[in-house]
Order: structure tokens, then sequence, then C-alpha cells
């Protein structure tokens, strides 16, 4: 096939916005600074076409006004004398080029006939004024990941290189048979590493038993497609596990239902029960619609539509492409919500990571880890491209940092989707959306992408650490437009009744998107030669689980075949039929009449062996609380010392500005937008909650919060559990959101919980598991929170060159509330001239693990221990009732947080947001806690809320909330500049701080970085 | 709030009759990536017209649905990812499979108004600045005269911004309005010309209705408040009618009071609360351009 190379640049004189770019990240990063840098676009077409056809594709892609172009090469100009540099950055074979797609559908467009073949895309670095080895770190440390790419550097003059990254072999498509059942321990052992199976040899000897009963060896896909389905990703073994539980006072029991059923979903059914037994929903309008069984949780909203929520991880793959692993989460996530039931519209997404350090030259990394600064900077553009080129706009997105993350990154990406309650079906006949009526004899269709070796062993790479031996193609790479087209073609195919039930290719591939669905009917039977493949070459194990993207299974009964068809051609939608469902019992596939895989679907789902854990709590350095010292210490902060560390604080990386990066994220697509993300004045303060409408015309509206506090872990996994899902809470709480209609989800990412060789401290990991659980139960009972979606990740370590890097126990909790009247919505930024300021809520002497504690111990002086936020669940969720009162009787102007950082950042976030003063006295909530000053400003405290009331109001609001701890800090105040002003000592002493100096100290945080 | 279509276009436009205004045709191509359907399809429904979404592929298998339509609306999005570059993509599409029918919907008096995404392939389709003397006696697109590029800060950014109405420009998307504002969404929004003569044309026919303005009201180069860099702060283009017009913002993402990141603040100020946005008067000013016949 005809080769031929495109090459394009801006005309001169109209600038290069990507090579100014990378010069900045040059700079900053890297003190690198070239005389010159220039970039180019180059295409590799593949694709069949004579010389004048090549010329025509050339003259339709290049702009005639702001570009210029060459078939074959561009000269490289001389500057000063010196010749380029020329680095060329192209993709390794089998990595998804989504520009090369558009650009061979551009090509066809422009001939006028269907052409085959591929188009390869590159980029051209020339630099001038630096040496071959700068520019060799430069692509090392920045422009380059050889996970995933080539690169070629050479000085001009080139020669014309028409190499292309072609994918695929000859190798036939052969299936192996596994000799199993001759294997003995060891054996068995070696067969699961080698194949990165990760399957444990309980697990091994279960398979085999099961083999032998058949009477043969397992195939190598029937091996595969256990491993997949029985991987912690996707049957979350440590969650049905019965535990063994050695709780802090060494008193031991059995939890036999395991955590997820015993805490999680108990949790939920309790909420259910409480939400019967007060009749809070009318007949047949239950709150929870569909819970834990689907690909996200489904509530109800307004008589029209539910809300569909889901939040993942996509953490191991981040770690090895920060760009491609974290597009992978947010499409990936946006396939789940909208794969729920019959299909839903997504609303918006969420985003949150937790990160190493990103400042620091960090030369002590272990070779196989990234920069925490490159990390970051990746992740965010892959989530950032997904999204908003999927048209979904972001909502709440936060970052943590800290050491510990260093090994891997945390990547939380969620969609909030719009279910109409009822679609029509084949008959036009309204039905259900939240169900999946599939039928035997419906067709099996595979929509969207093709199947390349991307993303194998994806679900069994996140169940291991990340070691030198990760796998390459464990990385897949998110293609946000076939994707986004394929959700156009499904939504309207949807409408239009033309399928029975459908759900995503994620972790697993076809083995569990067809397995899953298959127990709707009770069996499936597929012809994997019916796959359409990116290149030739897979072996059928290999098509059975690849993880390439973009792809939904969907069912499609016969009646509705042909229309589903057609209308997937008419909008250039990939569909095959590979299978039909049926009731035999069993998951069969062939390739061409070859017998790949034949399992019974009881052992599939239910055969993996769930051995008794163990739990023991015994923490490695029991903390001792000091709280004398700690008061000594905080007492000898002086005002000055006391400003000094707020605004220290307030430049920390995890509560300074991130403005700059969240601006990137479309947060408005589809107008629908009430609270932003970002808000204030200046739009750089984090909104407490969000608030969106959900449908045009509309009033109600989503409202969205989080709680996430993986340093109170170290202290006590329950107290985190409770603080989260109390701040979530809150934060949709301060929002408008009613009361009655939250619910929130889970995530935990943890450190592999299981005691091995390499992991000795497994029991304690598991054992503040179990109290994380605990306390997540009791929180979401206690307030009547339901869980209804989850995602467990617990193998968070990272093994390199020696060195065990491990996360903190970080539990997110994702809280969804709703509004009826989106106009009634409140923000933390203040109004009105005097209004007065309160604080609702107890303080304590909590400090332990606050950002405080942390900027203590970073400078070298920690602070005593005292204790971590406790959170009185009963006393918490009495105030929040009385305050909803107040709020929704209009008493309530303005409301936010206490959280990270305190009642200092809450303080310090309304005036940035409002530039306005506030002028307070701490003397009552000193004296009324009997707490130092600064544990006042700076102590963690959960369940406290911060408000602003109109002074007409006070005496009434005052009345009602003075039983649930309200104190009166003062009021808002347009004398003088604006400025945090706090009167206490009975206003001998004073502490002032500038909304300049603030201001300043909040944006350089993470300036540049 | 603004459910109720005639309510609504009596605050906005009250000499426009709920009745006629139901007769308009708005046709909103969709797919292949663009994805502001749903808010420039709500624009016009809230206002009362008749909104026909039509995937681009059904468009150009039939260009007689062309017909009959008012308005034609280029949605926001990424079409194609703007691989490529922006619009190009789907541009060329429309030209090779659709060019003569755009043209005639133009030349016919036909109106068309594109955001982001939508003014990115307008301009590479040659439809605006359109025909810089008169209309292709052939019913012929333009060739391409203009471009939008990249934004001098690389990569895209979301952040309202403020643009000043030229009074004296033909637009009557624009006509009797001021300031319009509206989020910025978008990574290539610079916009550049195949030549000066061209640019002072356009500028000496006041084809750019629409200018970032600072805080002053002053048309802006800078930073944020001209996220692009667009020299003299131009946002967007109109063609010699004044019936086809583009910008790079989203007046579409402003259609209730609560999108201005500022409502609560604006609400405290304010006597009386309107709770539309002000974006829906721009799509109110092509309903009622969409009833006068072009002179």
């Amino acid at each position: 096939m005809t080769l031929h190379r495109l090459e394009i640049e801006a005309r001169s004189g109209l600038g290069d916005p990507l090579a100014e770019a990378t010069r900045r990240r040059l700079d900053t990063w890297l003190q690198l600074r070239p005389r010159a840098l220039a970039t180019r676009r180059v295409y590799h077409l593949e694709l069949g076409l004579d010389a004048d056809e090549a010329a025509q594709v050339l003259a339709a892609l290049v702009d005639p006004v702001a570009e210029v172009g060459a078939l074959g090469m561009l000269a490289d100009p001389v500057h000063e004398g010196e010749p380029a540099w020329v680095l060329s950055i192209g993709s390794l074979p089998g990595v998804t080029d989504a520009v090369g797609s558009s650009v061979a559908r551009a090509a066809a467009d422009c001939v006028g006939r269907p052409l085959r073949g591929n188009v390869y895309t590159s980029t051209l670095y020339l630099f001038w004024g630096l040496e071959r080895e700068a520019i060799e770190r430069a692509a090392k440390q920045l422009l380059y990941n050889p996970l995933i790419q080539r690169m070629k550097l050479e000085l001009a003059p080139r020669a014309l290189d028409l190499s292309v990254p072609r994918a695929g072999s000859a190798a036939a498509p052969e299936v192996h048979i596994v000799p199993l059942r001759a294997a003995d321990d060891a054996a068995l052992e070696t067969i699961s590493r080698d194949g990165m199976l990760a399957l444990s040899l309980t697990e091994m000897r279960a398979i085999q038993a099961h083999f032998a009963q058949l009477g043969r060896d397992p195939t190598d896909a029937e091996l595969e497609c256990l491993a997949q389905t029985w991987s912690e990703h996707c049957k979350h073994k440590i969650f049905a596990s019965p535990i063994h539980y050695t709780d802090p006072s060494g008193v031991g029991r059995v939890l036999e239902r395991g955590l997820f059923r015993g805490y999680v979903r108990a949790a939920t059914e309790t909420v259910a029960a409480q939400r019967l037994a007060r009749s809070l929903d009318p007949a047949g309008e239950n709150f929870l619609v569909s819970v834990f069984h689907d690909n996200a949780g489904v509530v109800r909203f307004t008589e029209a539509d539910h809300l569909v929520y889901k939040v993942e991880t996509h953490n191991s793959p981040s770690a090895l492409d920060p760009y491609g692993g974290a597009m992978t989460g947010i499409v990936g996530v946006n396939r789940d919500s909208f794969g729920t039931g019959l299909g839903a519209d997504l609303l918006t997404n969420v985003w949150g990571y937790c990160f190493g350090d990103p400042r620091g030259d960090h030369s002590e990394l272990p070779a196989g880890l990234m920069h925490p600064r490159r990390i970051r900077d990746g992740v965010h553009l892959g989530v950032i491209d997904g999204g908003n080129q999927s048209g979904i706009p972001y909502s709440r997105g936060f970052e943590l940092f800290d050491p510990r993350y260093t090994g891997k990154p945390l990547v939380y990406c969620g969609t909030v989707a719009a279910m109409p309650v009822a679609v029509p079906g084949p008959d036009g006949a309204a039905r259900p959306t939240h169900e999946k009526p599939i039928a035997v004899g419906d067709n099996i269709v595979m929509v969207g992408g093709r199947i390349g070796k991307d993303g194998i062993h994806g679900a069994t790479f996140s169940s291991v650490e990340l070691d030198e031996q990760s796998p390459v193609q464990a990385v897949q790479i998110g293609d946000p437009i076939t994707q986004k087209m394929m959700w156009d073609f499904l939504t309207e195919a949807r409408d239009r009744g033309l399928f029975s039930g459908m759900t995503d290719n994620g972790a697993g591939g076809l083995s569990s998107s067809v397995g899953e669905l298959a127990e709707a009917t009770g069996g499936a039977r597929i012809d994997l030669a019916a796959a359409p493949l990116k290149y030739p070459g897979l072996a059928p194990w290999e098509i059975l689980i690849s993880e390439a993207q973009e792809r939904m299974t969907v069912a499609v009964p016969p009646s509705e075949l042909e229309a589903f068809l057609e209308l997937a051609q008419r909008r250039e939608v990939e569909a095959s039929v590979l299978g039909v469902f049926t009731d035999a019992g069993r998951f069969e596939v062939t390739y061409a009449g070859t017998s790949v895989c034949d399992l019974g679907l009881a052992f599939l789902h239910e055969g993996v062996p769930l051995p008794t854990l163990e739990a023991r709590w015994s923490p490695p350095t029991p903390s001792v609380a000091s709280p004398a010292a700690a008061r000594a210490q905080l007492e000898a902060l002086d005002s000055a010392g006391l400003g000094a560390a707020i605004l220290d604080l307030v430049a920390r990386p995890n509560l300074a500005a991130n403005d700059d990066r969240a601006r990137h994220y479309d947060h408005e697509v589809k107008g629908l937008s009430v609270i932003k993300p970002l808000l204030g004045i200046r739009g750089d303060v984090p909104a407490t909650a969000t608030v969106m409408r959900v449908r045009h015309g509309r009033d109600e509206g989503v409202v969205l919060g989080e709680g996430i506090h993986p340093w109170y872990a170290d202290i006590d996994t329950d107290a985190m559990a409770r603080a989260c899902v109390d701040e979530g809470v809150r934060r949709v709480l301060c929002a408008g959101a009613r009361p009655d209609r939250i619910a929130a989800l889970d995530n935990f990412c943890w450190p592999d919980p299981i005691r091995s060789a390499k992991t000795p401290d497994g029991e304690h990991k598991l054992a503040q598991l179990v109290r994380c659980c605990e306390g997540l139960h009791d929180a979401c009972v206690a307030y009547g929170v339901p869980l209804i979606s989850g995602k467990d990740s617990m193998k968070n370590d990272a093994f390199l060159g020696g060195v065990k890097i491990s996360i903190p126990p970080t539990l997110l909790v994702s809280v969804i509330g709703q509004t009826t009247d989106v106009a009634q919505s409140l923000s933390l930024e203040p109004r009105g001239s005097d209004d007065r300021v309160y604080l609702l809520g107890p303080t304590a002497l909590e400090l332990d693990g606050s950002e405080y504690a942390r900027a203590c111990a970073d400078r070298g002086a920690p602070l005593a221990a005292t204790d971590v936020p406790r959170t009185d669940l009963e006393r918490c969720w009495a105030r929040y009732q009385a305050f909803v009162e107040q709020r929704d009787a209009g008493r309530v102007r303005s409301a936010h947080v206490c959280g990270r950082g305190g009642l200092a950042l809450a303080l310090v976030h309304m005036l940035l947001a409002g530039e306005r003063s506030l002028e307070l006295s701490l003397d009552a909530l000193v004296d009324a806690q009997q707490l130092p000053l600064a544990a006042a400003l700076l102590s963690e405290s959960t369940g406290r809320i911060v408000f602003t009331s109109a002074a007409a109001h006070a005496p009434a609001l005052e009345q009602a909330l003075g039983p649930h701890g309200l104190v009166a800090l003062g009021q808002l105040s347009s004398a003088g500049p604006p400025a945090l002003r706090i009167q206490h000592g009975g206003g001998g002493s004073a502490l002032e701080l500038s909304l300049a100096s603030l201001r300043a100290r909040f944006e350089e945080g993470l300036h540049g970085i | 709030m603004a459910s109720n279509p005639a309510s609504l276009l009596a605050e906005l436009a009250p000499d426009l009759d709920p009745a006629a205004v139901a007769q308009l045709r708005v046709l909103v191509p969709t797919g292949y990536g663009l994805n502001c359907e749903a808010e420039t399809a709500a624009a016009f429904e809230l206002l009362g017209a008749r909104v026909e979404q039509l995937h681009v592929a059904e468009l150009l298998a039939d260009p007689n649905r062309l017909r009959g339509c008012a308005i034609l609306a280029f949605i926001g999005g990424f079409s194609f990812g703007d691989h490529v570059a922006s619009g190009r993509v789907l541009a060329n599409r429309l030209r090779f499979q659709l060019g003569d029918a755009l043209a005639r919907h133009v030349a016919d008096g036909g109106l068309a108004i594109g955001m982001c995404n939508g003014f990115q392939v307008m301009v590479k389709l040659g439809l605006l600045p359109g025909p810089l003397v008169s209309a292709d006696p052939a019913d012929r697109l333009a060739p391409q005269r203009a471009s939008v590029v990249g934004n001098d800060r690389h990569g895209y950014r979301d952040a309202w911004v403020r643009m000043r109405c030229d009074p004296a420009s033909a637009c009557v998307w624009t006509r009797g309005l001021d300031l319009i504002e509206s989020p910025s969404r978008h990574g290539e929004g610079k916009l550049v010309f195949a030549d000066n003569e061209i640019r002072a044309q356009l500028e000496a026919e006041h084809r750019f209705p629409v200018r970032y303005v600072d805080a002053a009201g002053e048309p802006t180069e800078a930073w944020p408040a001209n996220p692009s860099g667009s020299a003299g702060g131009v946002a967007g283009l109109c063609d010699r009618s004044g019936r086809v017009f583009g910008l790079m913002p989203h007046p579409e993402a402003f259609l209730y009071a609560e999108n201005h990141p500022r409502w609560v603040a604006r609400d405290d100020a304010a006597a009386t609360q309107a709770r539309h946005g002000l974006g829906l008067r721009v799509f109110a000013n092509g309903l009622r351009a969409a009833l006068v016949s072009p002179d």
C-alpha cells in the first residue's frame, strides 16, 4: 500500500502555542532554554492514495490561511547559522491514534471513496541552541513516554523518514491447552505469575479441581477468563470474604458476611428500611431505584428522570502513562453511567487526584517512577481531554498531595447521568429504563471501537502491586470522539427501543461484559472470529479479555437487529454480532468453529474460593496523645505567629488555588451550571458544593460534594470514614440540598491488606479497613444516607528497586444531593454589607492529621498529638436538620464547611470570594470550648458550618440554633481595605490578614508547577 | 422560571408574535463529536421556536432537509475531536457534500449562527466572513479567507468573558445589544486573516459585531479578558448581510440567570430579578430577523 508523509506547521508570524507552552515547561521544570523552538504535525498516510490524491488530501488538511504544509518534508531552517535538532515523537505500534483515525476519515471525504489502511501521527520538535544531551533529557523527562511512544533525534538536514509503527502479526489464532491437572503447587503458582493471572494458590487449586472433575485441562482462554472474572478488581474478594477480626481492644470475632454485605450493603438496607418505616417515599416511588447490581447506582429524582452516579479509580494505568491512563479513567466511568439500565444521559463529571509532592527534584525516586509533577500534568490533561471532548461538564475537582502517593497516584473520576424514568420498548409502549429486559435469543452485539492488544490484563494488573514487570499493554488510551459517536448512536437506538440491555467493556473486556450480561438469561454463546480487530495476530484469549476502549456490549432482540445495524452504519459506528444469549447455563466461546472457552456460569461467577482473612488491629507505633503539650505549643503562638501560620497554610499545595488547572476543565457545556466549581469575584475559590440543573426548562438540580481525609487514617480509619461522610453531606446541605434525598458513593483505595512476605503489616491494614467500614456504616445509617455504588482498589503499592511505597488508606465519599429549585442555592460567598457571621457546631482540640499538624511536621517542629476529629453522628445530624430549617426559612445567606485547614481556611475562602472584610471576635468561641485561639482556628473538628445571616434574622436564628452549638463570630464590613480581622482576649489582641497578602499566598502555592 | 415561552418572549421580545415564532423552524445539525445541541436547542425552544435536531449524516444524505429552515445553528463541541485543527474535518465534509445547499440557504436570506466549534466550522467553510463583494451567482461557498487558530496561551480554558457589540454592525443577531457576557471555552479562538486588506475591509464594514472588552469596557487584546489574543479583541464575525453570524464564546450557555457566575450577587443588587439569562437575547434577535424579510 502506498505511503505518504505530510508535514504541517503554522505560517510564519502566526505563533506556535504548543512550542511556546513547551518552552515554558522546559524552562520552569528543567531549566532548559533553547534559543528557538518550533513544532510540526506529521501524518503518515498508508491509505493506498496515488500522488494526486495525496496532494488533494494535503490541501484539504492544511489551513490555507494559517498553515503551510508539504508532502514529504518542510525545509528545516537554519537559525543564526545553526541547524535544527529535530526530535520526532510518535506512537508505538498498536497504541490508539485517534488523530490518525480522523485524518483517515478526512482523507476519504476528500477523495470521495472509502479508504482502507491507517494514518500514523507524530509530532516534530525543532530545537536550536540546545545540545543533544539536553534535548534527550527534555525528551525523557517531559516530551516522551517510552511505554507508549517512540522517539528519534537527528540533526538537520534529515533524510525522509517513512517508517510507521505498523501493528499486528501473521500469527495464527491458536487455542492452547494449559496442563493444569498435572501441575503441583509450585507449577500452579508459576502459571499464575507468568501468565499475569493474579490468581492465588487457593484459587488455582479450585480451578484445577474443577477441571479435574470435568476430566480435561482448561484452555488458555478459560484460565484467562476465570482470572479476569475472579480478579480482585472484578470480584472484590477482600470485601466479599469472611474476616477474623481482632479489634483495638484485643477482642476477636468473625465477620461472616464480609465487609460488603456486613457494612456497605447493610447500611443501605438499613436506610431503606428506615425510609419505609418513616414513610419517607410515596408508594411505588422508592428513593432507591437500582443499587449495587448494575454499573452505577440509580436514585429517584423527578417524575421524568432518575439520577445515576458512579465514581471510579484508575490508579495503576495512570502511574505508567498518566495521560492515557487518566483519560481512560474518565471515558471508562462515562461508559459505566451511560451503560446503566437501558442507558442514561451523561450529565456531569467529577475528578479528584492524590499525588506525590509536585515540588522538588525527586532525584531519589526509584527507576520506573515518574516525577509527581509529570504525573500530575499528564493526569490533568488526560481527564481534561476525555471529558471536554465528550461534551460533559465537570463539577467537583480536588487535588491532594502526600509523598506516599508517589508510588501510585490515585485518580478518581466520576459521572452523574440523568436517566429517563421510561423509554419506549420495541412496541412503542413505555418501559422502565433502569432494567435490562434481556431475553434468550437476543443477539450479542459489540458496538464502538475495535479490539487490539491494548489493555490486556488491566483487571489483573490492578490487582497486584506496581513493579518493573508491569505490562505495557495494561495501558489503554481512550478515544473520546469514537466514544461520543457511539453514545449518540446508542441514545438514538435506546429512544427507538432497539435493544434490551447493554454494559460497557471495561475491565476484563468481553469476558466480563458478556459474562455479566449472560447472568440475565443464564448463558451466552459468542464467536470471536466475528469481532473486528485493529490489526491481525491476536490470539482468541487476547480478543476475549482485551480492554480496548470505546466498546459497549449490547443485547439486541432479533426483531430489532436489522434496524439497529442499519442505524449504526448511518452513524459510522461499527456494530458486530458476536453471538446470542442462551439459557444453557454456560459461557461458550468459539473462534470460527474451534472451542475457545466453555465454562459453567455457576463456577465462573460463584466458584471463587473465599477463605477467611485475618485482620488484627496492631498499629506499628500507637500514637500517644499529649493534649497538654499541644495546648502549650498552640498557646505559644502570638498573633503574628498565628497570622504567619495561616498565610503558610494557604500556600500549601493541599489548600492553594488550583484554578489555573481547574479552568482547563469545561464546567459550562450543556448550559446547566448554577453553583460552579470555582466561584467568588475572581473565580478562584473552590465551591463548597456544586449545583446544576438537570434538564433545560426545569428548576430541579443536582448538588455534589465529597469528603476525603486520608491523614485521619493514620490515627483511626473509623474517624476517617465518619469525617468523610460528614463532610460530603455537610457540603451539599450548605449548598441547598434536601436532607431527605441524599445518597453517597464509597471509593476505597488501600495498600495491600493481605499479610505476606512483602506486606508483613497486612493484618493491621485489613483491620484498618474493617474499622473504616464500621465508621462508614454508622455514619450512613445515622444520616440516613444510602450507599448506592462503590469501588475498591486494594493494591496501591509500588515495589521498585527494593523500595516499597504504599499509599495511606484512603476513603473517598462522594455525595449526591437534590434541590427542587436551583434558584434557592447558596454558596460560600458572603452577601450584604453587614451580615452576621456564625459558626455552628463545637470545636475540639482535634489537630491530629490536620493540615496545620503537617505544616508543623514539615517545618521540623511537630505538634504534639491531640486527637483526630471524632464525629458525634447523632448530634451532627440533629444540628444539620436544625440548620436546614433555618436555611429553608431564608435565614441563611451563605454557608461553608470547616474542613481541611479548619475554621481559618473557611474564613479565608469567604474573604477571597467576596472581597469583603470579616470583623470577628473569637472570644466566645475560645471561652466556650476552652481552647487556645490557634486551636479554634486550625482544629479540623467535623460537624461545623460557617454561615452568614442578615442582621434582621439574627434573633430567630440564634434562638433556633443556640442548642446546636451556635457561636456568633462577628460580621461583614465594608470599611477599610478587605481583610480578615480577628479580635480576641477581650479586644486586647488582634490578628489582621489582608486580602492582598492572603491572595498572593493562595495563588503562589502551586504557581508554575 | 423560564419554562413558559410566551412569557419569556413577552419579556425579551414583546414585539414578536408567539404564533409566528412557533412557525419558525430552526435546524440544529448534531453528531460527530459536536456536543452543544441541548443548550442550543433550548435557547430557541425556550422562546417558542420549533427546533429540529438532525444528525449531520442525515443532512448530507438529503440536503433538501435544509429547505424551509429559517435558522441554521452550527453548534459547539469537538467535531471529529478537533483533530488536525478545530472544525477542519467537519468543514471539509460539509464543503464537499453540502456546500451548494449551504450557499443557497444564505443567498436566499436564511439565517445562520455558530458558536465556538460551530463558528470555527463556518470560518473554515467560507461561510464567514462570506463573499467579500457580492454573493457568488453560482451559489458557491466563498473560499476560506480567515481562520481561527490556537490561543496565544496554549490549551483549552473555561472562563466567562464580556463582549461589546458594535452598534454600527449590520449583524441582526447583536442588534440593540450592548454587552454580552458568556463563557468562553476553547483552545483555538484567535482570528487571523489571509491578508491585511481583508481585515481592513471587514473592519470598515463593521463585520466584527462583538469584541472582548476589559473591565473598563474597552476592546482588549490582554488575557484573560481576551482569552485568545485575537487582534482588536475580535470575538466573532458576520457576513455582508448581517444574517450570518458566528462567535467563539457561548451565549447559548447563558439561558438562565443562574448561569451567570455572579448571579447571587446580582440578584442581591437588583430590584427585580430576571430569571432568564441575557444570552437568550441573541437568539431572540435571530428569531426577530427571521420574521422580517431581508432587505
